[in-house]
């Protein structure tokens, strides 16, 4: 199967194309043309680091192009603040719309005696019906890295506690996001990109 | 709920996995990428590669074996020695790693770490301590130093003030080495560990002096690590990282398992 991810220059991919690449995807990527977007049988939108990132999404015209996509069906998966970008904005930029896909806004963890970032392997409890996380057991564990979460909503997929519920994992027809890093997440995390690269309509 | 961390330790010298205690009389053990990929089966949470020679001219053997180690590692993967500049820290990232480890060079210049961090995000640096307890001070923990050249020298600057630099200037994680327990195997300095846990708001991954499962389960709990770096524990009985969680476990520590 074909799969496009998208470069928006905020961090390093490499761990992503692997994974895809380790389950037979056939890999392109896009860092600002169109027509993969246009004919893209999936979209990927990775990413680490900032939120603010995203900003090269509007500067390159990608987000109209995958916009349209998703509304022609294509399967879309964002991973960490390429999951938060799926919703209408995140307190880290605030000036930076998302996609508004999901109508709630991304916050920062509340102050706590708990580190921020939460880094680590953490438990998911998933939906029952989630196609993206079909196959995961209660209590397997995947790898977190973030500062900012989407709030537990009706299409979350996926709860995980640190500080507060949030939502780990989010689905709604084909658009599905991750807060997680499936691509460094072990055996669950690949179950979970294979799950999205068999996803039909 | 999240766990606590076992993170698997390479010490690599001209692309092959050595051991040996503080760096002499060193062992060939192995080939890095399957001594990794052997890690993360049996359980390790994460692995770190140590290029512990770091000179100038194994720069392309190094990122030959990251390249081989990242290719069938789904678990984070950490690579440190020898990153002097941005550039070095990028090579690294292109040939697989998903963090990198800084410490002299950070010491040297503190504006590495922002300048990794504004690239690769927060979550991609991790500053290294080499830490030293001045016994001669006051309060030796408070007053502990960061030492460079493999902990022979010392910098003037304080542990703990230096992991509060280190985070504002955008590290995502520190790992601590206690320099006096390195090699001892009478276990990780738990208050000094807590010291600087206590300081930063970011995870704090203690390294140095593990020979007992106990020692885990102190440093993780009253030493308030986040993580803790096993090498030497696994030639010395342990025989892997699902082993030592297990015990852990039953401890009371939260740790990824089944895994």
């Amino acid at each position: 199967m074909r799969v496009t991810v998208i470069d928006y220059k905020a961090g390093n991919l490499t761990s992503v194309l692997k994974a895809l690449r380790h389950l037979d995807a056939e890999v392109e990527i896009t860092d600002g043309d169109l027509a993969p977007v246009e004919s893209a049988e999936r979209l990927v939108l990775p990413g680490v680091g900032h939120f603010a990132a995203t900003q090269r999404l509007d500067a390159t015209g990608l987000t109209p192009a995958i916009r349209a996509a998703i509304a022609r069906g294509v399967p879309f998966l964002g991973i960490c603040v390429g999951m938060q970008w799926l919703y209408a904005g995140s307190s880290e930029a605030p000036e930076q719309p998302g996609l508004t896909h999901f109508a709630e806004q991304c916050t920062r963890f509340s102050e706590s005696h708990e580190k921020v970032p939460h880094v680590g392997w953490n438990s998911l409890d998933a939906r029952a019906g989630s196609r993206l996380l079909a196959g995961v057991e209660p209590g397997e564990f995947v790898y977190f890295t973030h500062s900012y979460k989407a709030p537990v909503t009706a299409d979350t997929a996926a709860v995980t506690h640190y500080i507060e519920p949030f939502a780990s994992a989010v689905e709604r027809g084909n658009v599905m996001g991750v807060q997680f890093h499936p691509e460094k997440s072990g055996a669950t995390g690949l179950k979970i990109l294979g799950n999205f690269l068999s996803w039909e309509e | 709920m999240i766990t606590k961390r076992i993170i698997a330790c390479l010490d690599v010298h001209g692309g092959r996995v050595v051991k040996g205690v503080q760096f002499v009389d060193l062992i060939d053990a192995g080939d890095p990428a399957t001594q990794a990929a052997r890690h993360a089966r049996e359980g390790a949470d994460e692995i770190v590669l140590l290029d512990i020679t770091a000179t100038h001219e194994g720069r392309q053997t190094l990122l030959d074996t990251v390249r081989r180690t990242a290719r069938e590692l789904f678990v984070p993967f950490c690579v440190g020695g020898g990153i002097r500049t941005a550039d070095d820290a990028a090579q690294v990232f292109e040939a697989g790693a998903d963090k990198v480890s800084v410490n002299s060079a950070a010491l040297a210049d503190p504006t590495l770490i922002d300048a990794i961090g504004r690239s690769f995000g927060a979550q991609a640096v991790v500053v290294a301590i080499d830490a030293r307890r001045d016994p001669q001070a006051a309060d030796p923990v408070r007053d502990a130093q960061a030492y460079v050249q493999g902990g022979r020298k010392p910098t003037g600057r304080h542990v703990v003030e230096w992991a509060r630099e280190a985070e504002a200037r955008g590290a995502g994680e520190i790992l601590l080495t206690s320099m006096d327990s390195d090699g001892m195997r009478a276990g990780f300095d738990c208050e000094l560990t807590a010291a600087v846990s206590e300081a930063v708001g970011i995870p704090v991954i203690a390294s140095g002096g593990a020979g007992t499962v106990d020692h885990f389960t102190d440093v993780l709990g009253r030493g308030k690590a986040d993580a803790a770096l096993a090498a030497s524990i696994f030639h010395f009985g342990v025989s892997s990282a699902r082993v030592l969680k297990e015990e852990l476990a039953k401890a009371g520590v939260s740790v990824r398992l089944p895994c």
